[in-house]
């Protein structure tokens, strides 16, 4: 079906017809959610038109709650019949802090044809209506600047019944700050607990926690404390006795973790989570409490935790193995653990590897560290700087045109006079992937100054023609 | 007479030290250079295992580092196994790494934010065993670290290696602070060797061994690495007689 087509979704109630979700194209030509089903046959003849399917709707908002639990928060949740709310702390140091986390989901969503708006808030109340009221795709509200943003949005935002909603409009009540502004007792006479309920739950008077979202399949164990615990060499000793529960459980299973999450209940009913990501899926006791035992101290125990739950998140087929012994051949050490543990402590962990490219920036990719070993290697065998700085400085030189390495070049102050050099490499620009380089030439020399010090420089251009560069010089590295 | 016991006490002596030093010290292996000069000035005949070496750059060598990663990647890739390098600054070029004989395929990079972040990786990488050696590039090394450091490595037996590099060329005096790694070096680039034609010849560098634990400072002139990660003894000679002896060395 074309793009440019309107399409709607047609809700029935009785024999009422109305559009429960329009698309851009819908909305363009003025159709709008809630309007009947024959107004909008009136507008758009040949509508092309859907029937609303809840359940269907419900499974599949479910599954998308499922991949965001695998893949970002321990506790995720389906908020209302549109959106996800999951609790970041804890988790969004993995994906490079909030603002990353949330335009990672929204991009990562629309890698699945999904449009998205996302908005981290320190309630759940304000970040549900956040998410849908803000223009923007991704909002990060920062901690304690709740109260500023919603002050001025529309009181439907506030999960509250229609009719409610309704009768408050009657009373000349727009917003938020109007609503919270009011009296409480006549509001709760009139409309029940539930407006002062959902305004306490917005501003983070009261504490609202998510149920997080499981399924059958979740290997999950826990224990219940008699009476609250919160030193850390006791939360440590029963986490290590639930990994060893856990690990049972996934033998019998043939499965191995490849990521957890350790959820605490602390005594004023909040929650607070801890996961930890492994690179290859592991039933190792050891391993994983060393992981989870890691960070416990990120965790706050207020005034006591009650429940501690373990989740294996995310689990793979794990079998068991003959390793070879190894009289005569070398041991391979695998340094897995090593990656996991100072991976989930928030560090980038990578290894490089050529790329096939002349371009000396581009010339080196990062890759994961557990990548297979190719064993490739760069095939360029001309010298190459050990620093190469992350932008080609410009210079001062005096330097014979067209194929002259410089004489005397100024670089941040310092003016120095080459003894000895080498070049040029010409290095061509690769127009396959920027148009703008079809001609772009770089013409790079080694230079070595009085004292020894030795430079990548180069020359935009071939030194003839200004098409193929503006003949300014760079420093672009400093050899070792 | 006295003269031929003194040798003997004196062996007895560091054998009791150490016996006190510790279990992991007593099987100190070493990494040789392959240089008998060299070798001879370091303890064991090498760079010890297990122990904590420091590495700088001198004059504008102390802001970019550039020889020191250099004499550091050919330290590594002499070593076995896999290495584990921490960074705060990610401008490693790494074909050049690789030209001094450490394959990409052994080399983990770790990038933190925080300069006690990479301090941490550099402990954990220690004292996880099994790698080849840890290299971290640091600003600032007290005396606390440097022993922790050098602890989590005797532990293990895996070789610390710290590249020092400073914001500005003022701070390095800071290299001067005493710390608890094994050897000290500062790595200094000399005008390269001299060839018979225009052009760039083999790096040289003035290596100093500026602090070793029961040895004596030193200094070198050295060639660069080559692509085993070996270095060479190559001083300056005004009518290049020497020059032959390491051609024919980088030739094999």
């Amino acid at each position: 079906m074309p793009a440019d087509q309107p399409l709607v979704v047609i809700s029935r109630s009785g024999s009422k017809r109305w559009i429960s979700a329009a698309d851009t194209a819908a909305g363009k030509v003025g159709l709008r959610v809630g309007m009947p089903a024959s107004k909008a046959q009136a507008i758009v003849a040949n509508l092309n038109m859907i029937d609303a399917d809840p359940v269907a709707d419900a499974a599949a908002l479910e599954r998308l709650a499922l991949w965001a639990l695998r893949r970002y928060s321990p506790v995720v949740a389906v908020d209302c019949a549109d959106g996800i709310v999951m609790d970041t702390e804890g988790a969004d140091h993995l994906q490079g802090g909030e603002e990353l986390l949330i335009s990672g989901i929204v991009n990562g969503l629309r890698g699945k044809g999904l449009t998205a708006r996302a908005a981290v808030a320190d309630t759940w109340g304000a970040a549900h209506a956040l998410a849908r009221l803000t223009p923007a795709e991704t909002i990060v509200v920062p901690v304690g600047g709740v109260t500023k943003a919603v002050i001025g949005l529309p009181i439907h935002c506030l999960r509250l019944p229609p009719d409610t909603i309704q009768g408050l409009r009657v009373l000349g009540v727009e917003t938020v700050g109007e609503l919270s502004a009011m009296p409480r007792a006549p509001l709760a006479l009139r409309f029940g607990p539930e407006v002062g309920r959902r305004l306490d739950q917005l501003f983070g008077r009261i504490a609202e926690p998510i149920q997080p979202l499981r399924t059958p399949e979740l290997v999950e164990v826990s224990r219940n404390f008699q009476e609250p615990i919160g030193a850390p060499e006791t939360i440590a000793k029963y986490v290590r006795q639930l990994v060893g529960q856990l690990t049972a459980k996934l033998e019998e299973r043939g499965l191995g973790v490849r990521r957890s999450d350790l959820v605490i209940h602390r005594v004023d009913n909040t929650r607070q989570s801890v996961r930890a990501g492994l690179q290859k899926p592991v039933r190792d006791p050891t391993r994983l409490s060393k992981l989870l035992c890691d960070r416990i101290e990120t965790i706050d125990p207020g005034f006591g935790i009650e429940k501690i739950v373990l989740v294996a998140v995310m689990a793979e087929p794990l079998e068991e193995m003959q390793i070879a012994s190894s009289l005569v051949e070398e041991e391979v050490v695998d340094v897995t653990p090593l990656i996991d543990i100072l991976g989930n402590r928030g560090q980038r962990l990578y290894r490089m590897t050529p790329a096939a490219s002349d371009v000396p920036e581009r010339s080196v990719k990062r890759i994961r560290p557990t990548a297979d070993e190719t064993g490739a290697d760069w095939a360029v065998k001309w010298p190459r700087p050990s620093r190469l700085l992350a932008h080609p400085e410009k210079i001062e030189v005096t330097a014979l045109l067209p194929d002259q390495p410089p004489a005397v070049f100024t670089w941040r102050g310092k003016r120095r006079r080459v003894t000895r050099a080498d070049g040029p490499e010409r290095i061509f620009g690769e127009w396959w992937t920027r148009p703008k380089e079809m001609q772009a030439v770089r013409d790079y020399f080694v230079v070595e100054d009085e004292q020894g010090e030795r430079y990548w420089v180069y020359r935009a251009g071939d030194g003839v023609d200004l098409e193929t560069g503006s003949h300014h010089w760079f420093i672009h590295g400093v050899f070792g | 007479m006295s003269r031929v016991h003194h040798p003997r006490v004196i062996e007895e002596l560091r054998d009791r030290i150490a016996h006190l030093e510790g279990g992991a010290s007593k099987k100190a292996v070493v990494l040789p250079f392959g240089v008998g000069e060299i070798d001879e000035r370091l303890p064991g005949g090498g760079l010890a295992y297990g122990a904590l070496h420091e590495v700088a750059g001198g004059g504008v060598g102390t802001v970019d580092g550039a020889a020191a990663a250099l004499f550091t990647a050919g330290i590594a890739a002499r070593s076995r196994g896999k290495i584990l390098w921490c960074v705060t600054r990610p401008d490693l070029f790494f074909p050049a790494i690789s030209q001094a004989g450490l394959h990409p395929d052994r080399v983990i990079f770790c990038e933190a934010d925080k300069e006690e972040d990479v301090l941490a990786s550099m402990e954990e990488g220690l004292s996880f065993g099994g790698l080849g050696a840890v290299v971290g590039e640091l600003v600032r090394l007290p005396m606390t670290v440097s022993r922790r450091l050098q602890l989590a490595a005797e532990k293990t037996g895996t070789m610390a290696l710290v590249v020092r590099r400073w914001r500005r060329q003022t701070e390095a005096s800071d290299y001067g602070n005493p710390t608890a790694s094994m050897t000290r070096w500062r790595i200094s680039v000399l005008p390269s060797e001299p060839l018979p034609v225009a052009g760039v010849g083999r790096a040289r560098w003035l290596a100093e061994l500026m602090r070793v634990k029961a040895g004596e400072c030193a200094e070198f002139e050295i060639g660069a690495c080559d692509a085993k990660g070996r270095v060479c003894l190559l001083p300056v000679s005004a009518d290049g007689s020497n020059a032959s002896s390491w051609r024919g060395s980088r030739a094999s």
